[in-house]
């Protein structure tokens, strides 16, 4: 009798674990909450991932890639100078509608300029409704660059230049110009509360909000009307599970279809297990040690060097970023254009390190490591890497301190150059070999603080500033080959790896991107019935 | 008797002022600030950074803010997280009902083990069933249960796949909150039968985790009081009366045994919010106490200030009616006192 | 034919006399199985964190990524090398739970030594002056213990940085409260007793009362508290190591180690079974000994 109570007893909650069968529906377990819903004042993909299902852009990246595609302009055209965009719109494309909001017009060009304009004009009604701090629009240098957005009729829109700018295109593919209703932002202000515009979201994307949980739940509906047509799938929901190894075990259980940031600890069994497919894409990133070159004895290059020998880099990749990791060489990653495969990387070699600390006169070094206190898309763990590194240079007489700050307050003492060796890294987001050699390691930087190396050296800088103005790409590349030589020849980074993007996906989900960007899109993924 | 509540009531004032100063001037000494925080590797303009700051009033004189935060919060205004835009009481109340409906469970599950076997020990004193239950208490009691909660997962979750390993309820059911007790909502307001199960099942490794230690305190106090009880004169004289063992320890030793026992519950409150801060973390529950961690993670103040300053109301509220209920059943301390 | 043999009559003899204070305190708090054996346990704590050096296989800190994830010795692939496995680079888990005890128990001590110091002179202060000081003072302690104690920790270790100095710092003044109430009672209900009056009409100031006349009367109150206050310590200090606010790695503080191996969790279960087990054990041992040292003390409540 009292076997088969205690029998019950565990039985039952397996039974009331039993998860419900749901039509279409596909289950992303996202890594934390959107801060809210407007993304022109975020700068987080988690947010972004939110955002990206709800709203539409002007112009689109083709899923899965970098190519820009027609969104909400079904064409453009550029003027010679490259100072005038004139976009056709769409027609017919409707917007979303929930209790307090119900649309009667199509979208047009007056949300276009309502979505600009509230991130660039101070004195719009809308500039500082939820917050002005509008990031990517500032740091993507637009109130400087936008001379004036004109509306030729409502579906018609031409936007002037002060200056030709390559990449503008691209820009308006991005999270932070996801159009908004200017009439439900109109019905907003007139009943009072201006930022419900920004907290329950009217769009025209592929799927509408349907409830929002902070840390729970985040749940869409397709939205039957989008201009592409519905979207394959009848819910999305993004169960927030901010555990790595949680987000496993949810996937592992069919809890979850698709999930971000695996921890590398699980890939083994992920590998194992039959139903899942963990796709793989290199990253746009790296993550390195920054020797402050000002101070002493880093100032000698041959410390540098010494220091590049005495760390085992491989031990690194292998404990650390397990396989979500390639050894890093040079500053950039070897999926950009220009990357000099020829260059070699010190080997390791604690003896020989050890000789070249001695010819350089050092002896007794007691230095630090900075370690960031969080992980970072390029550095999974920042503190454990440090703690190899302490390791490593106590094998060649070096006593190194751990040093770490609250997260804001590291880089910014980091940038100021406070430390002898601290840890950091760079996502870039153009694809330009530019925004890596030159925020990063160029003199201008040195100053400015991108430079955490604090490296201004002339015969690199001379290099990559010359391939700023430079046009032609056959001469920038070789340009940029051989600012990697020298680069690795003075040693101001030791150079730590690229991260790798890695999703494990369950095997019903059909024809999910990766996208270089990180984001995760959603419409066009289908989900097969079990 | 008026007074006496006066009195009390009135006494809970500068304990708030307190918490009002010293959570925000605490606050204010953390390094860092939340603007630096969300820059990340691309850092911030400074001259963007300084007007900022002037639009979340951090470039005024600091008691110029407080007195500002003062009036606001009498207002019922807690203002705006940092991070998120949404007001910090509306977080606050979307969030509230998570950890309530947690730490109810837990209260429940330490009552419901806890009474019975703190009443069994001491009523079978030094048997061998006393001694058990003293030693396990006490083990609850000195419970990390940080460690006992990723324990009880790695056990119930992993290795016997009983449970589930984290969240509220299964992310299938779509409930729209009305009380916000997920128990409640899913149980009277959901046509799903599966929603309540799983709602239910979501609450066991948690609830556990958390009730832990105030299982440990109950049963060792409902022991000590009842052995306190059982040795009174009077429960001498329903004994020498030939009352039947039951109706002496069922009708009159523990009802005058629970009064100490409820006050510790009462004084409970706050234990009860410490540990639902490390069982949120754990169990990825979306309650006060994971968001509370997270916002100092991020620098977010107003969050701080005005979670802290909530929760720090529902304690002394809660210890006031526990004063104030204990004052009543028990005239000498109102007049003592 | 030996000294102890010797000894055994004369403490047997005296009989008559009333039993030594100590020796009587001896009796009632060896009559408590439980606390004896907390006190073994805390005695056997103590040694390993004495004989670290002596008893660990390994250093703490050397790490070995070939020989990372070693399970204990019991299970397959399991080694005596290292027999309760090693951690997730290549460190021995038993060397750093050895070398931990240390830190716990310079955690406990320092903790209480620190909050029992500044606790009992302000509660000694409120008593012996009351007024406005008393009232700030007991208003201040009201806040302290009004905030939920881990939450008010966090914000310190926030304000200090996290590290092992300053969490110990954090977690001694959400424990103080406690010593401030016990001392200024003992204050109150000590001054009106008759020897004070005598000390203080012969003459006697203020700190030669509160320190030779009053202290020492409340001080097993205080020892009981102590002792209890060293295992919420460890505990407290265990769990801002667990949120990676206490000390930093590669320091092999206990709650540090099972929040630095927490994502492998499921992977290799003993990475954060054996720190856990460790703590419990430890800090059990500490409140056996606090339930004994209370019983002993107050024999009246033994009955």
């Amino acid at each position: 009798m009292k076997k088969s109570a205690l029998f019950a007893a565990i039985c039952v909650p397996a039974f009331l674990a039993a998860a419900p069968l749901a039509a279409k529906t596909l289950v992303y377990c996202s890594e934390g909450s959107p801060e809210n819903f407007f993304a022109g004042i975020n700068t987080t993909g988690t947010t972004f991932d939110v955002t990206g299902q709800i709203y539409s852009r002007v112009v689109d990246f083709e899923r899965g890639g970098t190519q820009v595609v027609p969104g909400l302009a079904e064409k453009w055209t550029v003027s010679p100078d490259g100072l005038v965009y004139t976009f056709n719109l769409r027609k017919g494309v409707k917007w979303h509608s929930n209790k307090n909001f119900k649309p009667t017009r199509d979208m047009n060009a007056d949300d276009i300029i309502f979505t600009l304009e509230r991130q660039w004009k101070q004195e719009h009604p809308f500039f500082k409704v939820t917050s002005s701090n509008h990031t990517y629009f500032d740091d993507m240098g637009m109130p400087k660059l936008l001379k004036s957005i004109e509306k030729v009729d409502d579906y018609t829109l031409k936007i002037t230049l002060n200056q030709p700018e390559a990449p503008f295109l691209s820009d308006l593919a991005m999270e932070w110009a996801a159009i908004q209703s200017k009439e439900y932002a109109d019905a907003m202000l007139k009943a009072g509360s201006p930022e419900k515009v920004d907290q329950e979201p009217i769009g025209t994307g592929p799927f509408y909000l349907l409830q929002y949980q902070k840390d729970a739940v985040v749940r869409f509906k397709a939205f039957d009307q989008y201009y592409g047509g519905k979207a394959k799938i009848d819910d999305l929901v993004f169960s927030i599970t901010p555990d790595p190894s949680v987000r496993w075990a949810k996937l592992q259980k069919g809890e979850c279809h698709v999930m971000p940031y695996p921890n590398p600890a699980d890939l083994d069994a992920m590998k194992k297990d039959p139903n899942v497919t963990i796709m793989e894409q290199a990253g746009l990133n790296v993550g390195y040690l920054a020797y402050n070159t000002t101070k002493k004895p880093f100032d000698d290059v041959r410390v540098r060097k010494a220091f590049n020998m005495a760390i085992n880099k491989k031990a690194i990749i292998d404990s650390v970023y397990l396989s979500t990791g390639v050894a890093a060489t040079n500053p950039i990653p070897p999926s950009m254009w220009s990357y000099n495969e020829t260059v070699k990387d010190d080997a390791y070699n604690p003896e020989a390190a050890k000789k070249l600390l001695a010819e350089a006169g050092v002896s007794n070094l007691e230095t630090d490591i900075w370690a960031m206190p969080v992980q970072r898309p390029y550095n999974p763990n920042a503190k454990r890497i440090a703690e190899l590194m302490q390791a490593d240079l106590a094998k060649i007489g070096v006593k190194a301190e751990i040093k770490s700050f609250e997260w804001g307050e590291y880089r910014k003492r980091l940038q100021a150059g406070e430390h002898q060796t601290g840890m950091i890294g760079w996502t870039g987001d153009n694809g330009d070999p530019d925004n890596f050699l030159h925020t990063l390691l160029g003199c201008d930087a040195a100053k400015s603080g991108g430079n955490t190396a604090k490296w201004c050296h002339k015969p690199f800088d001379d290099l990559v500033v010359k391939a700023k103005v430079t046009t032609d790409q056959k001469q920038r590349t070789e340009l940029y080959k051989q600012a990697q030589v020298i680069f690795k020849e003075q040693a101001p980074w030791f150079t730590i790896a690229h991260a790798v993007q890695l999703k494990p996906v369950r095997k019903e989900v059909v024809d999910f991107k990766l996208s270089p960007f990180g984001r995760h899109t959603f419409y066009g993924v289908d989900i097969k019935g079990k | 008797m008026l007074r006496f509540i006066l009195t009390r009531v009135s006494l809970i004032i500068p304990t708030f002022i307190g918490i009002t100063l010293l959570t925000f001037f605490l606050i204010r000494l953390v390094p860092g600030d939340p603007i630096e925080t969300m820059a990340g590797e691309r850092g911030i303009d400074p001259a963007r950074h300084e007007l900022l700051r002037k639009e979340y009033g951090f470039d005024r004189p600091i008691l110029v803010q407080y007195g500002i935060y003062i009036a606001r919060v009498l207002q019922g205004d807690l203002s705006k997280s940092v991070i998120t835009q949404a007001p910090v009481l509306d977080e606050f109340l979307a969030l509230f009902p998570a950890t309530i409906e947690l730490a109810v469970c837990a209260i429940l599950f330490a009552l419901v083990i806890g009474l019975p076997a703190g009443i069994l020990a001491a009523v079978r004193r030094n048997s061998i069933f006393d001694h058990g239950v003293m030693g396990i208490s006490l083990a609850g009691y000195s419970m990390p249960i940080f460690w006992w909660g990723l324990i009880l997962i790695l056990l119930f979750s992993v290795q016997f796949d009983l449970t589930p390993v984290s969240g509220r309820i299964d992310v299938l059911y779509y409930i729209e909150p009305v009380t916000g007790f997920l128990l409640i909502d899913s149980l009277f307001f959901s046509e799903d039968e599966g929603a309540f199960r799983s709602a239910l099942a979501h609450l066991i490794l948690p609830t556990i985790v958390l009730g832990t230690v105030p299982l440990a305190v109950i049963a060792r106090m409902t022991r000590s009081a009842m052995l306190e009880v059982l040795g009174e004169d009077y429960i001498r004289t329903a004994k020498a009366k030939g009352l039947s063992r039951f109706r002496i320890i069922a009708l009159h030793a523990l009802r005058n045994a629970l009064i100490p026992v409820v006050t510790v519950i009462g004084l409970q409150v706050g234990v009860l919010f410490t540990g639902a801060i490390l069982t949120e973390t754990i169990f990825s529950w979306p309650g006060v106490g994971k968001w509370l961690i997270e916002a100092i993670f991020r620098r977010d103040y107003p969050v701080l200030q005005g979670g802290v300053l909530l929760l720090g109301i529902v304690v002394m509220t809660v210890n006031l009616l526990v004063d104030l209920a204990y004052g009543l059943i028990n005239p000498r301390i109102r007049h003592t006192r | 034919m030996t000294a102890e043999t010797m000894d055994a009559p004369a403490v047997a003899a005296p009989t008559a006399t009333p039993p030594h204070p100590l020796r009587e305190f001896w009796g009632y708090f060896s009559a408590n199985h439980g606390a004896v054996a907390g006190l073994v346990v805390i005695v056997a704590v103590v040694l390993v964190a004495l004989l670290a050096d002596v008893l660990a296989p390994h250093s703490p800190y050397l790490t070995d990524t070939t020989i990372a994830l070693k399970p204990p010795f019991w299970q397959e692939g399991g080694s005596f090398t290292y027999p309760l496995g090693t951690d997730p680079i290549g460190r021995d888990i038993l060397s750093r739970l050895i070398y931990g005890a240390r830190l716990s128990l310079l955690i406990g001590i320092m903790v209480v030594a620190i909050s029992i110091m500044v606790g009992t002179v302000l509660g000694l202060v409120s008593g012996f002056f009351r007024g406005i000081i008393e009232i700030f003072i007991m208003r201040l302690m009201d806040v302290i213990l009004t905030l939920p104690s881990l939450l008010l920790a966090i914000v310190i270790v926030a304000i200090l940085g996290p590290g092992l100095m300053n969490s110990m710092l954090a977690v001694a003044l959400i424990i103080m409260p406690h010593y401030v109430r016990l001392a200024r009672a003992a204050v109150i209900s000590e001054t009106s007793k008759d020897y004070v009056t005598a000390a203080r009409v012969s003459g006697a100031g203020t700190l030669r009362l509160m320190f030779r006349e009053v202290l020492p009367n409340c001080t097993a109150p205080l020892i009981v508290q102590a002792s209890l206050g060293i295992s919420t310590a460890i505990l407290d200090a265990a769990a801002l190591g667990f949120l990676g606010l206490g000390a930093q790695p590669p320091s092999p503080e206990w709650g540090t180690m099972l929040a630095d191996a927490r994502e492998f969790v499921l992977r290799a279960w003993w990475v954060v079974t054996f720190p856990g087990l460790a703590i419990l054990i430890t800090v059990l041992a500490f409140n056996l000994l606090g339930d004994g040292l209370r019983d002993a003390f107050d024999p009246k409540l033994k009955r």
